[in-house]
């Protein structure tokens, strides 16, 4: 009965990446700013659609992701510095209703301007299955796995070596205290808002190829990609990430033995569970004062 | 006078709700007028939630949903009496409601509005994929025209004065709920949980009230827009359509039962002048609500209110 | 006269620190007793344990002989244990009388249904409020601005406005948490003397955690000294001055 197990491993463990992605950006943002960033998904829909977009347009494949992603992170920088600063201290509800507001402005304008079509991007390196372990694996989805891994290691580097990057954890811990070690705290909001575009576009060009994409792409993977920032303990930038890749395998092994039908189901049923008993997440503390 | 004065507002609304068919160009704009009136049902409900009791929901379209999806089954599939299946879509909704507000309500802000939201994207994958129950993603056929007591309200006008109706009491029921020490408690929730808990609000009961409150608003609404359009399908009740009413409790205005109504009927009534836009409506609801956000955040109420309030004070200090 | 708030062996602990260990405090009906100490000595943490918002390690609280313990805060407010807050918790959204009104939501006798059908007890009720709440806003001096949103009253209003929210409540025990902060010396003086009258004209008990000196030793009738999480000292302003472990403790923070 667990004949396609390594299969849906396989399949999970790609789309997984992708949430995992998307997962470290909400972590960014989040970390830096306390907002929770509703327009996360349209990040990931920037990605795939402009390099879509690029490559229809001449580009060879490798410039048009490289490009797809620097515009959708110059996007990120660009809505912390014309909406989420301006706005300045305000309560959580109204950040999430502007986020929001910002997540339908884009979609709205790549519906506009591309049309609601589902698009194509060839794969990297050719499309004929290779077999592991009695499963057929695309190239693709050892790409999208390769990808991730070295964005987590130089990420990893980034936090531990860099002084933008432990700026950015101190931001997390005391706004105050940061301000007084001399970091500019709007600084690293931007930074933090073009990082996790930046994440996002990568996430979304590199699993186009498997699963296409289309201007309404995003919704699902910005909440899917939050339900894995809460199973990996919202904050924790690498339990987000191993978040993404246990919702993804999890949500390819509901599909594939209990029902496909309600694939989509599965996530928000963990993001909901998980919600009500444990909101601190698999790997976070017991206890947590920004619930 | 003070009692005239005191509930002019209700007075004047009846009289506007009364008198807008005919300053109708054709009979086309009933319909709008209904949807208008089904939709303030709803944003009433989710800004008293919302704007009053502070607690956000972006799964608001799931309740309306469920009760449509209720009395669809009820009378057209199990062929109960339409009042039996309105009433069942109202219980339904709230149960539900009940049910999700005892784990959900101890949520606060972001949390909330992820809980909330998956909840909302729960339901409405289920509305589409338990096509033996809904009909799925083509919707569901064949619910029968209101009829109560004998009476089928087959002219739109008919069933526009019931909706118009329907959304007056539930005028008169919010504003005496905001006016009753429930509405105290509510806003002093929003904006302090210790505090109110220290004049010795019960917190999770008064939440758990007005997100099952809020949950009634949008079944009713819900059991009238299924045997008015007579068919209901999986779209209507999605994301978007929760974004939407956000967006209509945004631009009113929070913590104001005049703004819930101006903002639903607005942005209801605008895609229909605006013809010529119809594809940029999601970037109008966009707009609008970071436009609201980062220059009127209380909304088109709000401002008055202020204004209102100030001048009373100036009044009664000169 | 008989103890109104007898707090008996509380300990708190948070994750790896002791906050409270074996703390007492009692506060008899009809006197102000004041909980002082140098910072991190657990004050506001012992006031926490009564109001409920901390939940101690072991001990009991007991009001006029009921064990508290256990109970959430909305219940313990109902047995009439109501406080005020360090950091100004006033309701941002109201006017002056509606947060008064807000105080005495436990004072109001009707249902749901009275307030939807406006039932004559409904009108009667909400008549009653009102005027009880005007007559705390008049007490704390504050019946001019009723009408004015809370957010718009001058700092020093705001505390007397929540001081005046809390006394609608009807409490028997009212815990007030440095309720002079951010006072200039003319309005420490007025709330000294709205707080004896809350004692002589209405004969609650007052649990006073305050910072400034004076105000303490000309109200209190009783002092608790902490200091590292326990009772260092306990007896009348004079005798708590004349403590040589009181002063050491002072001194060593100062």
């Amino acid at each position: 009965m667990f004949a396609g197990a390594p299969q849906y491993l396989i399949s999970g463990l790609t789309v997984g990446a992708t949430y995992g992605l998307t997962a470290l950006g909400f972590t960014m943002i989040f970390n830096t700013t306390g907002i929770i960033n509703f327009a996360q998904g349209e990040f990931v829909m920037l990605g795939g659609m402009l390099a879509v977009v690029l490559q229809k347009a001449g580009a060879p494949l490798p410039v048009a992701i490289m490009l797809a992603v620097a515009v959708t992170a110059l996007v990120g920088c660009l809505i912390e510095r014309g909406v989420i600063r301006p706005v300045g201290r305000t309560a959580p509800v109204n950040l999430v209703i502007i986020t929001i507001g910002i997540s339908i402005l884009l979609r709205g304008a790549v519906m506009l301007i591309w049309g609601k079509d589902t698009f194509a991007l060839p794969p990297f390196s050719g499309s004929a299955p290779l077999a592991i372990l009695g499963a057929a694996v695309q190239p693709q989805s050892l790409w999208v796995l390769l990808i991730t891994l070295l964005l987590l290691v130089a990420l990893k580097l980034f936090f531990s070596r860099t002084i933008h990057g432990k700026a950015m954890l101190a931001c997390a811990c005391e706004q105050k205290a940061a301000a007084l070690m001399g970091i500019s705290v709007d600084r690293m909001a931007m930074l933090s808002f073009g990082l996790s575009g930046f994440l996002g576009a990568v996430g979304g060009a590199i699993l186009t190829p498997i699963t296409l994409t289309s201007y309404d792409v995003g919704v699902m993977l910005g909440l899917k990609g939050f339900a894995a920032c809460i199973l990996g303990g919202l904050g924790n930038p690498f339990g987000a990430a191993a978040g993404g890749l246990i919702l993804g395998v999890l949500e390819s092994f509901g599909a594939g033995f209990v029902s496909s039908a309600y694939k989509d189901a599965f996530a928000f049923i963990v993001l909901l569970a998980l919600l009500f008993v444990k909101p601190t997440g698999l790997f976070g503390g017991p206890k947590s004062d920004r619930v | 006078m003070g009692l005239f004065r005191k509930n002019f507002g209700l007075l004047a609304f009846a009289a506007a709700l009364g008198l807008a068919p005919l300053a109708l160009p054709n009979d086309y704009y009933i319909n709008v007028l209904i949807l208008c009136c089904f939709n303030a049902l709803i944003v009433m409900g989710l800004n008293l939630l919302m704007g009053y009791a502070g607690q956000v929901s972006l799964g608001h379209a799931a309740f309306f949903g469920l009760a449509a999806y209720t009395t669809a089954i009820s009378t057209a599939t199990l062929g109960l009496p339409i009042p039996v299946g309105m009433l069942a879509g109202v219980a339904v909704s709230a149960a539900v409601a009940w049910l999700l507000a005892v784990p959900t309500l101890k949520l606060h802000g972001n949390y909330l509005a992820m809980a909330t939201l998956g909840f909302g994207i729960i339901v409405s994958i289920v509305f589409n994929e338990a096509v033996g129950l809904t009909g799925g993603p083509s919707g569901f056929v064949g619910i029968p025209r209101l009829k109560i007591a004998g009476f089928t309200f087959t002219s739109d006008k008919a069933y526009y004065f019931l909706s118009a109706a329907v959304l007056w009491v539930a005028t008169l029921v919010s504003r005496r709920v905001i006016g009753s020490r429930t509405g105290r408690a509510l806003r002093a929730i929003h904006v302090s949980e210790s505090a109110a808990q220290a004049m010795g609000i019960d917190i999770a009961r008064h939440k758990r009230f007005v997100f099952v409150l809020s949950a009634v608003y949008a079944g009713v609404a819900g059991t009238l827009y299924a045997h008015h359009l007579t068919f209901v399908a999986p779209s209507s009740f999605g994301f978007h359509f929760s974004v939407q009413l956000l967006t209509m409790v945004v631009l009113g205005g929070m913590a104001s039962i005049w703004g819930a109504v101006a903002g639903a009927f607005f942005l209801t009534s605008l895609p229909e002048f605006l013809r010529m836009f119809e594809e940029v409506d999601i970037l109008i609801y966009g707009g609008l609500l970071i436009a609201c956000m980062m220059f009127m955040p209380s909304g088109l109420a709000g401002g008055a209110q202020a204004i209102a309030r100030k001048l009373k004070a100036g009044v009664r200090r000169g | 006269m008989a103890d109104l708030l007898e707090v008996r062996n509380v300990s708190v602990r948070f994750g790896g620190v002791q906050a409270l260990s074996e703390a007492a405090l009692t506060v008899r009906q009809g006197d102000i007793t004041s909980l002082i100490g140098p910072n991190g000595a657990g004050k506001t943490t012992l006031l926490g344990v009564v109001s409920g918002a901390v939940t101690p390690t072991g001990g009991t609280v007991r009001l006029a002989g009921q064990d508290l313990s256990g109970l959430p805060i909305h219940l313990r407010a109902q047995a009439g244990v109501v406080r005020t807050f360090q950091n100004l918790e006033i309701f941002s959204n109201m006017t002056a009388l509606e947060n008064v009104m807000t105080g005495a939501h436990m004072k109001a006798g009707y249902s749901m249904l009275d307030s939807l059908l406006h039932t004559p007890r409904f009108t009667r009720e909400e008549k009653r409020l009102r005027e009880l709440a005007m007559e705390k806003l008049e007490f704390v001096g504050l019946a001019e601005r009723r009408d004015a949103l809370a957010s718009d009253l001058p700092y020093g209003e705001q505390r007397l406005l929540e001081l005046a929210r809390a006394m609608a409540s009807g409490p028997r025990l009212l815990l007030l948490d440095e309720p002079a902060a951010g006072m200039n010396n003319k309005e420490t003086a007025g709330l000294g003397t709205i707080i004896r009258r809350i004692r002589d004209e209405l004969h609650i008990g007052v649990a006073l955690v305050e910072h400034d000196m004076e105000l303490v030793m000309d109200i209190s009738d009783r002092i608790t000294v902490l200091h590292f999480g326990s009772v260092l000292a306990e007896g009348t302003p004079k005798e708590i001055q004349d403590n040589p472990d009181v002063v050491a403790a002072y001194l060593g923070e100062d």
